[in-house]
């Protein structure tokens, strides 16, 4: 951008005002603020009324099962009933659909509407660096899904111990599913998000992102349930589970919390249910390399 | 039909890198057919139920979203669908243009690779061309019906999407009474009148499919026309 002050020797005339001589906020403050801004942006809060629809439809199809099966827990509750009606573990993959929609939704409004009006150099002229942008959105969205699903879970877990379930088991069983939905967020999230930084166009983002999250998983389940069913070959199904990032998680979970599978078949033996870990963990990094990558390039 | 208007649409969604992406799932379906024929050989009743789910349930409903919404969606998003509108073409002119690219582009991408698919599991040629049809019906649907909700709506692509994933892969599965209102079925009620008999279970009659799919697309199409006639261009949120 050039003013004409910029070409010549310019000169900064003092007329008077008086300056600012308080507190400074430093790239941390800055990073925050950018990440309550986007964590409040994806809810829909600080805009338009039908900003809000989407992400609190989608938190009202969250929450009407978990009020259910904290009701059915309550309900039928008896002295032999010994485990909740759902396992908290398998919460997120039945409700995947409206966690998928509300990504697809939630991603591109967290950035492709800075690239579309090129708002990053308005960010970029504070102490922020382009890392500092990914971190902050990626940490936000991440936040959005995890509170998106945790609350439910909180609600079926509050369900369960008034239906007078075993205290401390409901509690490990609530903490292993909290540490599955962590995963679940940031697997799903930064999936999303380097999908949506690749087009300012919110309307191909969403698209983009329901395609991989949705038709990925309906492609492997349909292979792990044809193997199973038309093979009985459960090793090879378990392993198709990579595929997709909801059947890869819930491998995790089934692996390191011996939670029950919601697919035809989970992670084949211990070493798969490692290699499960490990491609997560890959999963999670390389795009997190990605974006910071795809940052790099946007121009200023 | 408008011949210029044809071009602008196919290079809309099909120009540059786009292409790519819409072959990358016309590969994906085509390699479900060779994996399931991989995974377990001998067994083409099953594979073909395991395709059936996957490109009638999900595969032709997204992409049916994708194009239907990406042949104008876009344009009115960003705006510049004023010029279009401008020049003396009819409305109705312009929607069935641009039908007729999402129809060209769902063949391609998403019906061709479908019966290769078929075929490759071992499906024979009456089957393969019975996933044709239906898939062909199918996708005339979903494109009229997602193009008609972008005219209508700026939030096409998200009330398309609960649609299609909602309504089409959970209620029309499940609930029996809403399979005569769930485009999915009717595909597959053509598409199992023309396959052997017991290859695909319908849940439609016939007659009531190919009428619901003639009135859906004819009256889709007519009220776009209509809708767009009347298009206020709003201001972004």
């Amino acid at each position: 951008m050039s003013t004409p002050e910029a070409q010549g020797p310019g000169v900064i005339h003092d007329i008077g005002y008086r300056g600012y001589t308080g507190p400074r906020l430093e790239r941390r403050a800055i990073t925050l603020g950018l990440f309550t801004h986007t964590l409040r942006g994806v809810y829909g809060l600080g805009r338009a009324g039908r900003s809000k629809v989407v992400p609190f439809g989608m938190v009202a199809v969250m929450m009407l099962p978990a009020i259910v099966l904290a009701a059915v827990a309550i309900v039928t509750a008896s002295p032999e009933t010994t485990s909740p009606p759902l396992p908290y573990t398998r919460f997120a993959m039945v409700t995947q659909g409206a966690i998928a929609i509300f990504l697809a939704v939630a991603a591109p409004q967290a950035v492709s509407l800075d690239l579309r009006f090129h708002t990053l150099p308005l960010y970029l002229s504070r102490p922020l660096e382009r890392s500092d942008y990914v971190r902050a959105k990626l940490g936000a969205l991440s936040a959005a899904v995890f509170l998106l699903i945790a609350v439910p879970l909180l609600v079926i877990y509050l369900g369960n111990l008034a239906a007078g379930l075993d205290p401390g088991k409901q509690t490990v069983d609530f903490l292993e599913a909290l540490v599955g939905v962590a995963l679940f967020a940031l697997v799903l999230s930064s999936v999303a998000l380097l999908i949506a930084s690749f087009t300012g166009r919110r309307g191909f983002g969403i698209a983009a992102i329901i395609t991989v999250l949705t038709l990925t998983y309906a492609v492997v389940s349909a292979l792990q349930g044809f193997v199973t069913s038309g093979g009985h070959d459960k090793t090879t199904a378990g392993w198709i589970g990579l595929f997709s990032p909801m059947t890869l998680v819930d491998g995790v979970q089934v692996w390191a919390f011996g939670a029950e599978s919601s697919t035809p078949a989970g992670p084949p033996g211990d070493a798969a249910g490692a290699v499960f870990l490990v491609v997560t963990m890959l999963v999670i990094a390389a795009c997190y390399a990605l974006l910071a990558r795809r940052y790099k390039k946007v121009k200023v | 039909m408008n011949r210029t208007i044809v071009r602008l649409a196919a290079r809309a969604i099909l120009g540059g890198k786009r292409v790519w992406l819409l072959g990358v799932l016309g590969v994906l379906l085509v390699g479900i057919g060779v994996g399931t024929r991989l995974l377990v050989p001998g067994s083409p009743s099953a594979s073909l139920d395991a395709l059936r789910t996957i490109a009638f349930g999900t595969f032709l409903p997204l992409f049916g979203l994708i194009v239907g919404t990406g042949v104008i969606g876009p344009e009115i998003d960003d705006g510049s669908i004023v010029h279009l509108l401008s020049k003396p073409v009819s409305r109705h002119t312009i929607v069935q243009s641009k039908l007729v690219v999402a129809l060209l582009a769902i063949v391609g991408f998403a019906v061709l690779p479908m019966v290769l698919a078929a075929a490759i599991i071992g499906a024979g040629a009456q089957t393969a061309l019975a996933f044709g049809v239906g898939g062909l019906c199918a996708g005339a649907v979903y494109c009229v019906l997602f193009l008609l909700l972008a005219v209508i709506t700026r939030h096409a692509v998200i009330i398309g999407l609960v649609y299609a994933l909602v309504w089409e892969s959970l209620v029309g599965s499940v609930i029996p009474g809403a399979r005569n209102v769930s485009v999915q079925q009717w595909a597959l009620s053509v598409t199992g009148s023309i396959a052997p008999h017991g290859v695909v279970d319908a849940h439609v009659g016939l007659g009531l499919a190919w009428v619901l799919i003639v009135v859906v697309v004819a009256l889709g199409t007519w009220y776009a026309g209509t809708r767009l006639r009347v298009l206020v261009l709003a201001s972004e949120d």
